[in-house]
């Protein structure tokens, strides 16, 4: 056998040129399907480490997806908000332990600003029941200070003490600027791969004193309350987008969802994080299902290419074979040889796949982060990828031993002089 | 004097073919023997030698080696057989072009414990494979060289080497001084057929050039034993 190892080696290095694009084209299908499934695997896991530990989410009622995706995401915007007497009611409800508000609405420089109590940072969680940890300074505690997440920080060059302004409504063209009443940052979040970090965080009475003097989306003409006389004013806001609620007893989720939907002053309702995140990863996993999908034809595609290369390259080395066999070589031979040239091939392929795929991600993922805040880490394999490196391995095998029954074959066809 | 090989009453034709293309009654070839076997293109030479290495398995009749019908053994066994006992040298394109020159003569003693116990015989396989390169006029510093770097003439003298390392029984020539010219020719032959009797293998050559005929214990032309071939030399030359 080691004999038969050392020709095949032998052979192989005679037609190495050809033989390398092979081991190309299976590496970069190795890595098409590794970096897809890698991709894969961390949008679903940044998705839906997006919030937890929140039992419930309250609105004004809406699509469960769509409340989702407004008050998590940060993506759309509430068709309606709940009244400030309705988050009180709730903060009532025997069975929550606390109540979370939201006011969304504003931006700046195109991330969103989000308005939340303190109590926001004591109580939100993502990931694994992880808390927001501040890298820099502290929470907000006076009017106009801003807390803002780690990509917000990054991508504009904030330092904690610089002052900021906020712009009315949400997107990255913003007519309407509260340019009158500027906020500080005092404290800037550590890194959690979630929406978090793409939020710039105020307490709710700022959120209502820069609109006190606003009405429909644009500056009361001849109404001007300057920053220092808000002192005075009732700062409790008015109504808020939504609000996350944690309970003293999960068993009891379902009984506050009805206690919402049923509430008389106004039309509510809660949604279990966790169903929604499924529900709307439903929607969008669709596109992930197509991507896999492509990068399995991907690799088929270029398996294809391997077996026409081994059988192409049969006819040249139809003369090899009838030389081995004349020299003592049986069939067998000759067939261990092409199954073993095929696995040496396609397992060369696939270990330079694997570490271009290693490599591609180490390069880039600092650059996917920062433009799509795609958190890739190079870790270890998961067990999907070796499953789909192991079914590389074997179907590369597998479609080489084709060209070794068609060596069978030729040789039973030729005897020892084929016809070239 | 035994025979190393026996052919009677064979038969064979390539599937799909109307007509078989050999068909032989009686062929003995004794140990130590050296036959030269000649007749034109298309008359069935190489199919023959197939069948008389084994490759090929008769329709009909019997093809054995050394007493052992090649029918009667599986694929496997036949290619343990063949290597065993049989050295076979081609036209042309006889060496691994990757392989050293040695590497290539030590082949068979690869696939064969028995072409390798015979090849140690008097000391290594290497030793006797040096000893056969010698013989061939193939001069040490080439021995390490790539065998596509040699030339046809070299090349064909390597090739009979290895078809002789290990004393086979037999050994199968299929018009091995086709592509050489005539000196070339002549020194082929001179140190084939001596190491030949050195090693007491018998030798089946086949060529269309009856000149070297007389080199060889006995001649034979393959039309005349083989009827299939006749019947198409009759077919061919029927004005009809």
């Amino acid at each position: 056998m080691s004999a038969l190892f050392a020709i095949a080696w032998r052979s192989a290095w005679n037609r190495r040129f050809t033989l390398l694009l092979t081991v190309l084209s299976i590496a970069l299908s190795t890595v098409l399907l590794l970096g897809v499934e890698r991709i894969r695997t961390q949008l679903r896991d940044s998705f839906s480490s997006a919030v937890s530990g929140t039992d419930l989410i309250v609105g004004a009622r809406t699509g469960s997806t769509q409340l989702l995706l407004y008050s998590v995401f940060r993506i759309g915007a509430a068709t309606n908000n709940m009244a400030w007497g309705s988050v009180q009611a709730l903060s009532a409800h025997e069975g929550v332990d606390w109540v979370v508000p939201l006011s969304l609405g504003d931006s700046h420089r195109g991330f969103a600003v989000l308005a939340s109590t303190p109590d926001y940072f004591a109580h939100f969680r993502y990931g694994d029941r992880q808390a927001l940890v501040l890298r820099e300074g502290k929470p907000f505690e006076a009017l106009f200070d801003a807390v803002v997440g780690a990509d917000v920080a990054q991508r504009l060059h904030y330092r904690v003490g610089q002052r900021i302004t906020l712009a009315h409504g949400t997107g990255e063209l913003t007519v309407a600027e509260h340019a009158d009443k500027p906020f500080t940052i005092v404290g800037i979040l550590a890194r959690t791969g979630t929406p978090v970090d793409r939020t710039v965080h105020i307490g709710l009475p700022a959120m209502e004193a820069i609109h006190l003097d606003w009405r429909g989306g644009a500056p009361l003409p001849g109404m001007r309350i300057p920053a220092a006389q808000l002192g005075g004013l009732d700062l409790t806001p008015r109504n808020v987008t939504a609000a996350l609620v944690g309970l003293k007893n999960r068993a009891a989720v379902f009984g506050v969802q009805r206690w919402v939907s049923g509430y008389a002053g106004e039309p509510l309702m809660a949604v279990l994080p966790g169903v929604a995140l499924d529900e709307l990863w439903g929607v969008i996993g669709v596109g992930e299902s197509a991507l896999l999908a492509m990068s399995a034809l991907v690799a088929l595609v270029s398996l294809a290419g391997l077996v026409a290369v081994v059988l192409a390259g049969l006819d040249q080395r139809r003369r090899e074979l009838a030389v081995l066999r004349a020299a003592g070589a049986g069939l067998r031979h000759v067939m261990a040889l092409l199954a073993i040239e095929g696995a040496l091939v396609t397992l060369a392929g696939v270990v330079v796949g694997a570490a271009l795929a290693a490599l591609g991600i180490a390069l880039l993922s600092p650059w996917l982060q920062a433009q799509f805040g795609l958190a890739l880490a190079l870790t270890a394999p998961t067990a999907n990828e070796g499953l789909w490196v192991a079914a590389l391995l074997l179907a590369g095998w597998l479609a080489s031993l084709l060209p070794a029954l068609r060596a069978y074959r030729l040789s039973l066809a030729d005897g020892l002089s084929p016809r070239l | 004097m035994s025979s190393v090989l026996a052919i009677e009453a064979l038969r064979f034709g390539w599937p799909g073919a109307p007509s078989p293309c050999i068909d032989i009654e009686r062929l003995h070839v004794g140990a130590g023997e050296t036959l030269f076997l000649h007749g034109p293109s298309g008359c069935g030479k190489s199919t023959l030698l197939s069948l008389m290495a084994g490759v090929l398995v008769a329709d009909a009749g019997r093809v054995s080696l050394l007493g052992h019908d090649w029918a009667a053994l599986s694929g496997a066994a036949r290619d343990r057989s063949r290597v065993a006992h049989v050295g076979y040298i081609f036209q042309q394109f006889n060496l691994l072009p990757y392989l050293s020159v040695i590497d290539n003569v030590l082949l068979p003693c690869r696939f064969s414990p028995r072409r390798r116990a015979q090849a140690a015989h008097d000391g290594a396989p290497r030793l006797q494979a040096e000893t056969l390169l010698q013989g061939m006029g193939l001069e040490p510093d080439l021995w390490r060289r790539p065998a596509m770097k040699l030339s046809v003439g070299q090349q064909q003298r390597v090739a009979a080497a290895r078809a002789l390392i290990g004393r086979p029984e037999l050994v199968i020539a299929d018009e091995p001084t086709s592509a050489l010219d005539e000196a070339h020719r002549d020194a082929f032959l001179d140190v084939l057929l001596d190491a030949c009797a050195v090693h007491r293998s018998a030798l089946v050559f086949v060529s269309h050039d009856r000149r070297m005929a007389a080199r060889f214990q006995r001649e034979l032309r393959l039309p005349e034993i083989n009827r299939a071939a006749r019947n198409m030399d009759a077919a061919a030359g029927d004005p009809a």
